[in-house]
C-alpha cells in the first residue's frame, strides 16, 4: 500500500539532488588542470620506482635529477638541433655524484641514463606518457579520456643524429606556471623583474629572469615549427594572412622584448655599479647576483636576435618558391590535389574511417612485387646459412695503394752526414768558410754546395728554437768583411763557429717565464 | 574531381581495348599470331615486371617497346598477356617502359600484412603505414599541376615528409584548440580517435642500440615507405641528407595519378566527406579572405588573388 505523500516527495528530491557537473566551462578548467597535473606524474613516478631498481638507489633524488635534465635540455636546444644525449648525461653527472659521493662513477652514470630514458619513456612505442581523466560533456554524460603527452622528445638532427628537445608540456612543468599564455606570462615576468630590481630584491629578480628565459625558449620553439612548415611547401601555409600575421607578430614580439630586455640590462648594470660603490658583504652578494642576471638577460637577447634573423629569412625563401611554383607555364589539365583532396580531409577523420582511405591508397600505390617461388633445396640452404654478422666497425677500409715517390732531394743522407761532420767545430776554434769549402771539395764535388748552404743558414742562427728546445750547441756564421775567394762561390768569407749555450740557465729562465 | 576521374577512365579505355580488336586480328591475314610473337609479348611483360629496369639501358627491352608502339597487333597481344597475369597496363612509352601494376587480388599485389607485421594486428600502425605512402605522394607532387605535368620530377626527404605531416597535425590540433574541442579520445572507443592524433603522438625518431632508425617511429615508417617505393622503381635515392632524399620516376607519377589517387578518392567519397572540388588547389587562402594589410617586414612580393 502506497501513501500519496511519498509520490509528492519525489519531485523536490530530484530538484535538490546535486548537479553532476558545474557546467562545461568549469569542467574544462578542471580538465586543463588535470592534464597539467599529469605532466608531473612521470617525475613522481621516478622516485616511486627507484626502489625497484637492482641496487640501493634510494639515496638519489630522482625527481631532482629529472628536473635538472629538463632544465639542461631546455637551455641547450636551439633552432636547428636539440640537445645532445651524451652531453646531457655528462652534465647531469656532477649533480648525481653530489647526491652520493661515495658511490662509483659508473653508478652515477647509470642513474643519469635511467632518469633520461624514463623521461623519454623508451619502453613505450609512442615514447610518451598517457594519463586518463574524466569529464562531463555538455549533455552531462561522463566520459573517460586519454591524455597523451611527452616530456622529452627525440628529434632527427643533421647527419642522422638524434637530439633531445623538451616539449611545451615539459617547459610548463619546469616553469611551474601550468596553464598560462606565453606572451602575457613573459611580460608579467619582466614587469616583476623591473619592480624587483628597483627594490633591490635581486634574489627574486634572478628567479624571474630565469623564468623569462624559459618563456623565450618556448616562444622560439613555437615559431620554429611554423617556419619549418613554410620552408617545405608554399601551398601548405597560408601566406596571404596567417604567416605574415605570424611573422609580424613575432617581429613585434622580438622588437618589444629587445627594447625591454635592453632596458632591463641597463637597469641591472646600473644596480650593479651602484652596488659597487659601497663595499660590505651584502652589497658584494648583490653585485654577484646582478652580474649573473646580466648574463641571463644577455642570453635572452641572443635568442631573440637569432629568432629575428630566421624571421627575416622567411620572405626570400617564399619568393624563390613562388617563382618556381606560380610562374611556370600552366598545364592543360589539372591533376588530383593530393594534399588538399586526400591528406587534409583524411587526417581529421576517426581512425577507423581514415584507415579505409589509406588502405585504398596503399593497395594501389605501392606497385607490384614479384612473388618468390620457393624450392625446398634453396630453403634448406637459406635456413642453414649462418646469419651475417652486423658490422660494428663500418665498411672495410680499402688497402691504400702506396706509390714510392722518387727521391728528388739534391743531396743524399751521406752527404748531409759528412757536411755536418765537417761543420762540427770545436767551440773555441772557428774556421773560415773558404777552408771548409776546400776541404769539402776534396771529399765530394757536390759537398761544397751543401756546406755553403748550411753556412749561410748559420749566418742567421735559429736562436729562439735552440732556446726553447734547450740545446747546448749552436752553429753560427759571422761576416767580418773578408771577401770569399772561391772558383764556385762568391760573397763574404764567413767565419763559421760553434757557440756553447747555457742550457741549464735557459731552462731556469723558461720555467720562470711560464 | 569526378570529371578528371572520368577523363582518366577514358584514356584507360583507349589504352586497353583487347576484346574487339582481337576479333579483327584474326580477320587480317598479314598479322597471324605465332608462338614467337606470344613469347616476345610475354617477354615485354616480364620486363615490365622489373620496375627498376630502364628501357634505355637494355637494347632488347627498347626494341620490344618500339614494336609495341609500332605494331598494334603485338600491342594487343602484350596487353592480353598482362591482363591474363592480373596486371594493369598504365603506359607503354620509352620514358616509363612497360609500366604495369598489380590489379586487385593479383598475385603481384602487395599486402599490408606482408609489408609490415604489426600493421595486420594494430590499426594505428596500419593507418600510419598507409598514411606514410599517401604523404610521400603528396610531398612528391605538392600541386595538382605537378601530378598532371609529365615532365615534373618530385623531390622529397624522409624527414621532410614527416615534418610536413606533423605540421598538418599541429594545425588540426590548433584548430581543435581554438574551437575548444576536447580531442582526447574516449578510452573505450579508440577507433573514434582522430587520425591526426595517432600520428602526432607517435614519436618522430628514437635512439636505438645499433644506430638504425627506430622502426616504430614516424621517420622509421616514412623511411620504410620510401625504401619500399624505391624497390618498386617509383623513387630513386639521391642522397642521405634529411634522413634520405629521393626523386620520383615517371612510373610513380602514373601510379599515383591513375591508380592510387583515384582509389583513395573513391573511398573518401564513399565516406561522404569530400566536398566536390573543381580541381583548383584547396590549400589556397579562402576567397573571402579580405585584403588584409600585409606586414611590411614579411617581404611578400604580391597579393595573391584568389581564383575566380
Amino acid at each position: 500500500m502506497t501513501s500519496p505523500a511519498s509520490t509528492d516527495l519525489v519531485p523536490p528530491q530530484l530538484s535538490a539532488a546535486p548537479r553532476p557537473a558545474q557546467g562545461p566551462a568549469a569542467d574544462e578548467g578542471l580538465a586543463r588542470r588535470l592534464r597539467a597535473l599529469a605532466c608531473t606524474a612521470p617525475l613522481h613516478d621516478l622516485d616511486a620506482r627507484k626502489a625497484n631498481l637492482a641496487g640501493e638507489y634510494t639515496v638519489y633524488a630522482m625527481a631532482e635529477v629529472a628536473l635538472a635534465a629538463i632544465d639542461l635540455i631546455t637551455l641547450n636546444m636551439d633552432f636547428d638541433t636539440g640537445a645532445d644525449h651524451e652531453q646531457i648525461v655528462a652534465r647531469l653527472l656532477p649533480r648525481v655524484a653530489a647526491q652520493a659521493p661515495s658511490r662509483p662513477a659508473a653508478e652515477h652514470e647509470r642513474v643519469a641514463r635511467w632518469v633520461l630514458e624514463n623521461l623519454i619513456n623508451v619502453g613505450s612505442v609512442d615514447r610518451g606518457f598517457r594519463a586518463v581523466y574524466g569529464t562531463f560533456g555538455a549533455d552531462g554524460v561522463y566520459t573517460r579520456r586519454d591524455y597523451d603527452f611527452k616530456l622529452i622528445e627525440e628529434v632527427p638532427g643533421y647527419g642522422g643524429g638524434v637530439y633531445l628537445r623538451t616539449t611545451d608540456e615539459a617547459v610548463n612543468v619546469l616553469v611551474g606556471a601550468l596553464d598560462t599564455d606565453v606572451t602575457s606570462a613573459q611580460i608579467a615576468a619582466e614587469v616583476k623583474l623591473e619592480v624587483l630590481i628597483n627594490r633591490g630584491r635581486l634574489a627574486d629578480a634572478q628567479l624571474a629572469a630565469e623564468q623569462a628565459r624559459y618563456r623565450t625558449v618556448q616562444y622560439a620553439e613555437t615559431l620554429r615549427k611554423t617556419l619549418e612548415a613554410t620552408r617545405r611547401n608554399v601551398r601548405a601555409v597560408d601566406w596571404l594572412n596567417a604567416v605574415p600575421d605570424m611573422i609580424a607578430e613575432a617581429l613585434d614580439h622580438v622588437a618589444d622584448r629587445y627594447r625591454h630586455e635592453n632596458a632591463i640590462l641597463t637597469n641591472i648594470r646600473k644596480a650593479r655599479d651602484e652596488a659597487e660603490s659601497t663595499s660590505d658583504a651584502k652589497t658584494a652578494e648583490h653585485k654577484r647576483r646582478a652580474a649573473e642576471l646580466v648574463d641571463i638577460v644577455k642570453d635572452c637577447i641572443r635568442r631573440h636576435t637569432q629568432l629575428q634573423s630566421r624571421l627575416l629569412d622567411a620572405g626570400p625563401l617564399f619568393r624563390a618558391e613562388q617563382d618556381r611554383q606560380a610562374f611556370a607555364a600552366p598545364t592543360a589539365y589539372t591533376g588530383l590535389d593530393l594534399y588538399g583532396q586526400l591528406v587534409a580531409p583524411t587526417l581529421p577523420l576517426p581512425v577507423e574511417q581514415a584507415v579505409r582511405v589509406t588502405d585504398a591508397f596503399f593497395a594501389r600505390g605501392t606497385g607490384l612485387r614479384t612473388p618468390a617461388s620457393v624450392r625446398l633445396g634453396d630453403l634448406v640452404d637459406l635456413l642453414l646459412t649462418p646469419p651475417v654478422e652486423r658490422e660494428h666497425l663500418g665498411a672495410e677500409m680499402p688497402e691504400p695503394d702506396l706509390i714510392a715517390t722518387p727521391d728528388d732531394s739534391r743531396f743524399s743522407e751521406e752527404q748531409l752526414a759528412s757536411a755536418l761532420r765537417l761543420l762540427d767545430l770545436e767551440h773555441d776554434a772557428p774556421r773560415r768558410l773558404s777552408g771548409l769549402l776546400a776541404e769539402a771539395r776534396e771529399l765530394d764535388g757536390d759537398l761544397p754546395y751543401l756546406v755553403a748552404l748550411l753556412a749561410v743558414h748559420a749566418a742567421s742562427p735559429p736562436v729562439g728554437t735552440a732556446y726553447r728546445q734547450g740545446e747546448e750547441r749552436l752553429l753560427f756564421a759571422v761576416d767580418d768583411g773578408t771577401p770569399l775567394d772561391d772558383p764556385e762561390f762568391g760573397g763574404a768569407d764567413l767565419i763559421v763557429g760553434t757557440a756553447l749555450l747555457d742550457a741549464v740557465g735557459m731552462a731556469a729562465d723558461r720555467s720562470e717565464a711560464s | 574531381m569526378s570529371e578528371t576521374h572520368a577523363e582518366y577512365a577514358d584514356a584507360w579505355g583507349e589504352q586497353e581495348p583487347p576484346q574487339p580488336p582481337a576479333a579483327s586480328t584474326s580477320g587480317a591475314p598479314a598479322s597471324a599470331v605465332t608462338p614467337a610473337d606470344a613469347s616476345d609479348a610475354a617477354r615485354l611483360v616480364s620486363f615490365g615486371l622489373q620496375p627498376k629496369l630502364l628501357p634505355a639501358r637494355d637494347a632488347e627491352y627498347g626494341e620490344l617497346l618500339r614494336r609495341y608502339r609500332e605494331n598494334p597487333a603485338f600491342a594487343r597481344l602484350a596487353d592480353a598477356v598482362a591482363t591474363g597475369l592480373g596486371l594493369v597496363v598504365l603506359e607503354v612509352s620509352p620514358r616509363a617502359g612497360m609500366a604495369v601494376t598489380a590489379g586487385e587480388d593479383s598475385v603481384f599485389a602487395v599486402r599490408m600484412g606482408d609489408y609490415a607485421r604489426r600493421a595486420s594486428t594494430d590499426s594505428a600502425d596500419r593507418f600510419l603505414h598507409g598514411l606514410a605512402h599517401l604523404a610521400v605522394a603528396a610531398m612528391a607532387f605538392p600541386r595538382p599541376e605537378d601530378l598532371a605535368d609529365d615532365a615534373y620530377i618530385g623531390r622529397l626527404t624522409v624527414n621532410g615528409v614527416d615534418a610536413f605531416v606533423r605540421q598538418a597535425c599541429l594545425r588540426l590540433e590548433q584548430r581543435a584548440e581554438e574551437q575548444g574541442e576536447n580531442t582526447d579520445p574516449a578510452s573505450d572507443a579508440p577507433g573514434l580517435e582522430a587520425a591526426w592524433r595517432i600520428y602526432a603522438r607517435r614519436s618522430a625518431t628514437g635512439a636505438t642500440k645499433d644506430a638504425r632508425r627506430l622502426a616504430g617511429s614516424t621517420t622509421g615508417i616514412v623511411g620504410k615507405a620510401a625504401a619500399f617505393l624505391t624497390d618498386s622503381g617509383f623513387l630513386q635515392r639521391t642522397g642521405d641528407e634529411g634522413g634520405g632524399s629521393y626523386r620520383t620516376t615517371a612510373r610513380y607519377q602514373l601510379q599515383v595519378r591513375d591508380m592510387a589517387g583515384s582509389a583513395a578518392m573513391a573511398e573518401l567519397l564513399e565516406l561522404g566527406v569530400v566536398p566536390v572540388s573543381d580541381g583548383s588547389a584547396t590549400l589556397l587562402p579562402p576567397p573571402e579572405g579580405d585584403d588584409l594589410e600585409l606586414a611590411a617586414d614579411a617581404g611578400l612580393p604580391f597579393h595573391a588573388s584568389p581564383p575566380a
